[in-house]
């Protein structure tokens, strides 16, 4: 099969899967549409990842695809791998939430913001990145906003579309500055032109780091983020803070690694800066949230720094590291969204008193959220043990100590909160009320989902090395291409 | 192939644990079986790896390898030798008698079960990693459960508040440890171009500095980190200034849960500091070994003060751990045979100690229902089990003759005389006063006038308790007789940290 085909293999398949969806949806009765759409985009988003593994694995080189448009290498094919996985789970979640279970737009949008998504992550070209960015970004802004009689919903998604409106106009500023100056829109032709860093080429790398920072919600580009994700549908929230941010994950390290190699000790400073930044401001507006959903919008705001730390190293063992904590992120954030799917449908609240009592109500749930939170902490044997291990790792091999000393303090911080969390799910108890008597409804949709995503959180904890490996190659790859300095 | 006994010790508690989780939660007795089944597997297994030490061979035994991502180097790499394998025994000891004390825990006993012995998983981890990311990855197991057991089942006044200080301290400590253990990984990786966690090659590197400067770290390098990665530790040992988070965790514990805590975590403290601290960087052992040795010290006069005018019975044992583990701290700083045979044995004589003091203490809180010395007495009448067993801990505690803590505190003295006799003399102060407080509390809680409120109300303790009373006061003498049961055991561990220490 052809480079052009296999490169577009997954983006391709889920345009015809949200096809078929608007082609059937019509065609089902009332009753039996969450059930058939949920299943729908979860089963074929599931067989597009099987297939993607099974046939659309790129080789050890990179080569680019579609007129130069895409690049087919192991970078862009693990982070598809990623999305895919994330929005499959969410199209689970989903079905939990009344006012969008039942509509196949909202899947079709899920769908969509996941083709922009792989595009991102795959994009080698300014048009392409500029394209693939708002084909994130449009179906991203209406999910948030879907639910219309909500006005938190509502508030949320023209909030989110505000800032990305925004932050959008200065990406794109940035973008034909790189064009005027270069003369091509290429990344690797790019390359050339900026082979030596000027203050000009400062100038746009500003640009493209305040764009991609409202993507990334790094401080201090973060302001819709908290709102954004207390507002929306909570499965839209839980893809909002994990895909979304790995895509802009995928396109930073890609852009900035190829395209702006030679300036890298200009970048690095800078998003050095915002990673303490970030981290910091994060992790302590997090101590004085009431709201479990701002609570983790914070949390994930300090994740980002995290995982900042392996761009920074701008090493082999550096993305890899950040592609590694990518995925355990993902992991782990959206079993975070998900328990705060089920508790908010079952006691109509996400505050953090609502989990009062969790762990008399429901054990297992209770459970699946303290691995979730061990593993947004830190924790062994869980998968953000070894991410955060990874990002500290490559930093300290890179010389970034003291950006790792700023990284374990704001963990500590983080342990903090993420306990005190667990201390409403075990220790206290809703006044009056036999918790054991009243469970959290759960569906089967939503235990699969879970389910899977606490294993993973504990396999990608323990048994590593696989994961490792495919970080390796997707950042092996990125550097495969780069001319020798 | 040899049995895995290692990992089977280490990854019995951990499906435990998992099994555990998978029972109904309201068949409360069944659970309580499954543990103690699993308590009774792990201590049987742990008797076994410590009399299946091959004395004669000495060095790391029972050792077994496998790729855990051998590109960074890590790998499972599990053995013991002569300063773990006393420990490995211990932690047994304390898993088996702790699930009997804890049969009376009524609420949620799946999860208090369930947690502990994730908490004995990561303990045991520690004690027989030989891979320094493998140790890291078990300590940090061993501390979150801390957590929810202290958290949940603690104590009501102050169970909040001590349980995320006694987290926050031991994490701040293992993640400055950490970076200073990556800081080594990759010193290592750039002197001699071997990328690896293993402690065994770490170790040779370490003690090279001293010959071959291009070689090993330099000894600057070495300086540098010690005090990090020696410190981060030794605040899980309760070294002082950081042992602040001890008294006030052990107090707010419940009853098992100090005994862990006391018994063998701030062990894992003790020994990982050795492990990592003075065997990885002997030099920076040798620049700030009197520094070490003035913490030490004070820990173990001022804890031994501070516990003589506390006025609840479970901080005078919380603040004789601290002047305890400092005897710890104190054997190591001494860099000498002596010091360090003397601190090993302490490490099992304190943890099966306290483990004991901590169930005593337990077992009179759960009938009267206060500890303050001035309501409590004459306990001796109704539970004359827990007044000897507490005698007993007693004379333990301040280095009888004929009990394990003469046989551990004796070699430490000597090992200081030989270094600073000074500090010899100010460490011997601590002597007198943890002879006081602890006749003062023997007297004053099991002696004298049964208040009028308790008469009748005592009611005696189980056989469960019987058993564990007996087992841990039977390991203390019998050490204390026949110090030959351990000490040469030790002594082979002791020789190979001298050996990396230049001496010898």
């Amino acid at each position: 099969m052809s480079v052009n085909f296999l490169a577009i293999l997954p983006e391709a398949l889920m345009l015809l899967l949200g096809i078929l969806i608007l082609i059937l949806d019509p065609l089902w009765k009332d009753e039996k549409r969450r059930l058939n759409l949920g299943w729908l985009t979860a089963g074929g988003l599931a067989a597009i990842l099987v297939a993607s593994i099974l046939i659309g694995r790129p080789g050890a080189q990179s080569v680019l695809a579609w007129g130069g448009m895409v690049r087919f290498d192991m970078l862009a094919y693990a982070f598809k791998l990623f999305f895919i996985f994330a929005a499959a789970i969410t199209a689970l979640f989903m079905m939990d939430v009344d006012g969008i279970s039942r509509r196949a737009e909202s899947y079709v949008l899920l769908l969509a913001a996941t083709i922009g998504m792989s595009l991102m992550a795959s994009a080698s070209d300014l048009v392409m990145l500029y394209l693939a960015i708002e084909t994130t970004s449009i179906p991203l802004y209406v999910l948030a906003g879907f639910l219309l009689d909500d006005k938190k919903s509502t508030e949320a998604g023209f909030k989110y579309l505000l800032f990305g409106a925004m932050t959008s106009a200065i990406l794109l500023y940035g973008l034909s500055l790189v064009y005027g100056f270069g003369g091509m829109t290429g990344f690797d032709d790019l390359a050339k032109q900026f082979a030596s860093a000027t203050p000009f080429s400062m100038g746009v790398l500003v640009l493209l780091i305040v764009g991609l920072g409202f993507k990334l919600s790094l401080a201090p580009f973060h302001f819709w983020a908290p709102d954004t994700y207390e507002g929306a549908p909570t499965p839209v929230a839980g893809f909002l803070s994990t895909a979304s941010k790995a895509a802009g994950f995928a396109v930073l390290a890609r852009l900035f690694i190829t395209t702006f190699g030679s300036s890298a000790e200009q970048w690095q400073m800078i998003l050095a800066i915002l990673a303490v930044v970030t981290m910091t401001l994060g992790n302590l507006v997090a101590l004085a949230q009431k709201n479990i959903k701002r609570l983790l919008a914070y949390s994930s705001i300090s994740h980002a720094g995290y995982a900042l730390m392996g761009v920074i190293a701008a090493s082999t063992l550096g993305i890899t590291s950040s592609v590694f904590y990518m995925l355990a992120y993902i992991l782990t954030n959206l079993a975070a969204f998900g328990i705060i799917v089920a508790v908010g449908k079952t006691l109509g609240s996400d505050d953090i008193r609502a989990y009062d009592g969790l762990s008399r109500r429901s054990p297992y749930l209770a459970l699946a959220m303290l691995i979730a939170f061990l593993s947004l902490s830190g924790m062994p044997p869980f998968g953000g043990f070894v991410a955060k291990f990874l990002v500290f790792f490559a930093a300290i091999q890179a010389g970034w100590t003291w950006l790792v000393v700023v990284g374990i303090i704001n963990s500590i911080i983080g342990v903090y909160y993420y306990l005190t969390v667990m201390k409403y799910v075990y220790l206290y108890r809703t006044e009056g009320e036999d918790e054991a008597a009243h469970p959290i409804l759960t569906t089967r949709p939503y235990l699969i989902a879970i389910s899977v995503l606490t294993i993973g959180v504990v396999l990608v904890g323990t048994f590593f090395a696989p994961w490792f490996g495919l970080s390796t190659d997707a950042a092996a790859s990125l550097f495969a291409g780069l001319m020798p300095k | 192939m040899q049995f895995p006994i290692l990992s089977v010790i280490v990854f019995t508690p951990l499906v435990a644990a998992l099994i555990i989780f998978l029972m109904n939660g309201e068949r409360k007795n069944e659970i309580r079986v499954t543990a103690l089944a699993a308590a009774v597997f792990a201590l049987a297994l742990s008797a076994w790896v410590y009399f299946s030490y091959d004395q004669s061979l000495a060095g790391y035994q029972l050792i077994e390898k496998y790729d855990w991502l051998p590109v960074l180097g890590i790998s499972y790499h599990v053995g013991v030798d002569g300063m773990s394998t006393p420990l490995v025994l211990l932690t047994g000891l304390v898993m088996f008698t702790g699930v009997l004390i804890s049969w009376g825990i009524d609420d949620r006993p799946r999860e208090f079960f369930a947690f502990l012995f994730l908490l004995a998983g990561g303990v045991f981890g520690v004690f027989v990693a030989l891979d320094l990311f493998m140790l890291f990855f078990f300590y940090e197991i061993a501390v979150f459960p801390m957590y929810l057991l202290i958290a949940i089942w603690g104590w009501k006044q102050t169970r909040e508040y001590a349980a995320m200080k006694l987290t926050l301290y031991l994490f701040l400590g293992s993640v400055f440890a950490l970076v200073g253990a990556l800081a080594m990984y990759w010193q290592v990786g750039l002197n001699t171009g071997i990328y690896t966690f293993d402690m065994l090659a770490m170790e040779q590197v370490g003690a090279m500095a001293g010959m071959v400067t291009i070689f090993g770290y330099s000894i600057p390098f070495q300086v540098f980190w010690f005090l990090p990665v020696f410190l981060g530790f030794a605040i899980l040992g309760g070294i002082f200034p950081f042992h602040n988070w001890s008294p006030d965790g052990h107090v707010a514990a419940p009853t098992a849960v100090s005994m862990f805590h006391a018994g063998v975590l701030m062990k894992l403290g003790a020994f990982a500091a050795l492990r990592v601290g003075i065997m990885l960087l002997p030099e920076g052992a040798h620049y700030w070994q009197w520094v070490i040795l003035g913490l030490a010290t004070v820990n173990v006069v001022y804890g031994a003060f501070i516990a003589m005018i506390q006025k609840d019975l479970k901080y005078i044992i919380g603040f004789s751990s601290v002047s305890h583990m400092g005897l710890v701290v104190l054997g190591f700083a001494t860099l000498t045979r002596e010091g360090m045979v003397g601190a090993g044995l302490q490490m099992f004589s304190h943890g099966v100690m306290t483990a004991l003091f901590f169930s005593a203490v337990g077992m009179v809180y759960d009938r009267a229902h206060t500890r303050q010395l001035a309501e409590l007495g004459g306990m001796s009448k109704p539970l004359p089990w827990v007044a000897v067993a507490f005698i007993i801990g007693g004379l333990v505690s301040m280095g009888m003759p004929g009990f394990s803590g003469f046989v551990a505190e004796f070699p430490i003295f000597m090992g200081v005389w030989k270094t600073q006799w000074v500090v010899a003399i100010i460490a011997s102060i601590s002597i007198v006063i943890t002879a006081a407080y602890i006749l003062i509390a023997v007297r004053r809680a099991f002696f004298g006038e049964l208040p009028a409120q308790f008469e009748g109300h005592i009611h005696p303790i189980s056989v469960l308790d019987k058993v564990a009373l007996v087992t841990l006061c039977a390991v203390m003498i019998a050490l204390g007789v026949f110090p030959g049961l351990m000490a040469p055991l030790v002594e082979l561990g002791v020789q190979n940290v001298l050996r990396l220490l230049g001496g010898a």
